[in-house]
């Protein structure tokens, strides 16, 4: 009687948070990343010649590609850290969404000129 | 009727990856609220799970074919440098747009924006692609991470139509143009 069948939901395995903690902080820090590494490179004229990856497309392929290789590393480290771990969401998926909407605003140049 | 092969790219770029991806995250907000909002109603069933996890997977192909597209097919083309001398600048958008300043800010303020705001939104749905699969129907007992989720994808909505709303406008103002020509029909005389 308690084998479940394929129609039944199966949330009654307990899955920690520890990945999904993971995956939201990484993509927190990943999408803070583009903003700082386009803000450095707009800053600074080494920077910028440094993060011309693929001449056509310019900085952009540097910037981008760096914060994405920084977003998957710093999710594989999480990931592994985490895995098997219940960990505060809350304080972590509000630091998330902060790094989120700093990305999102530190990308605005008018913002971005700021600094 | 014809069109060149550069705007061909640009349709495919923005009227197709990215006009369908905003099209897809509407819909997935709305059956992810419907599916997981209420704490009364029971788990999503395993052929929603299936449909769910295929259906975030292809917006995280779609969001990265966009921006893919975008910052390695179109905007070289759009950042093209004209040759010294040059008075018809209608090749080169970006120049086009930094010579005249009455549309410069296009360039200035909305390409310079979207260029990399766009990143945020595969970064966004591949994440929620990832832990929609890693969690499935257990999403519906770890209401923080899901509310996590759905925080990240309003946010891609939000990038999305922002970088959408720049691409349609910078290619009213400047577009990208080139290439090949195809000819699809042709119209009768008047």
């Amino acid at each position: 009687m308690s084998a479940q069948t394929g129609s039944q939901p199966s949330v009654g395995r307990i899955i920690p948070n520890g990945p999904g903690a993971a995956a939201v902080l990484a993509a927190g820090l990943g999408s803070f990343c583009v903003a700082i590494f386009a803000l450095l490179g707009d800053k600074s004229a080494s920077i910028k010649s440094l993060m011309i990856f693929w001449k056509p497309t310019g900085p952009l392929s540097g910037v981008t590609t760096c914060a994405i290789a920084a977003w998957l590393l710093v999710w594989l480290v999480l990931h592994a850290r985490w895995k098997n771990r219940n960990l505060p969401m809350g304080r972590v998926s509000a630091i998330a969404f902060v790094l989120l909407i700093l990305a999102v605003l530190l990308t605005f140049p008018p913002i971005e000129d700021l600094f | 009727m014809e069109f060149t092969t550069h705007s061909l790219w640009t349709m495919i770029h923005g009227m197709g990856f990215g006009a369908l991806y905003l099209l897809a995250c509407s819909g997935a907000l709305v059956e992810l609220h419907r599916r997981y909002s209420s704490p009364l109603k029971p788990a999503i069933e395993v052929e929603d799970e299936r449909f769910l996890r295929v259906y975030l997977t292809v917006m995280a192909v779609l969001a990265w074919l966009a921006v893919l597209t975008g910052a390695y097919i179109i905007y070289p083309w759009y950042r093209a440098v004209p040759p010294a001398g040059t008075a018809n600048l209608a090749a080169f958008p970006q120049r086009l747009l930094l010579s005249n300043p009455t549309i410069s800010a296009w360039h200035s303020i909305g390409m310079e924006w979207k260029e990399h705001v766009a990143w945020l939104v595969p970064i966004s749905i591949t994440m929620a692609a990832v832990v929609f699969h890693h969690y499935g129907r257990s999403l519906k007992t770890h209401p923080e991470v899901r509310n996590a989720v759905l925080a990240f994808v309003w946010i891609s909505l939000v990038c999305a139509g922002i970088a959408g709303f720049f691409g349609a406008m910078l290619n009213k103002n400047a577009p990208v143009s080139g290439g090949a020509t195809i000819h699809l029909i042709s119209g009768g005389e008047q």
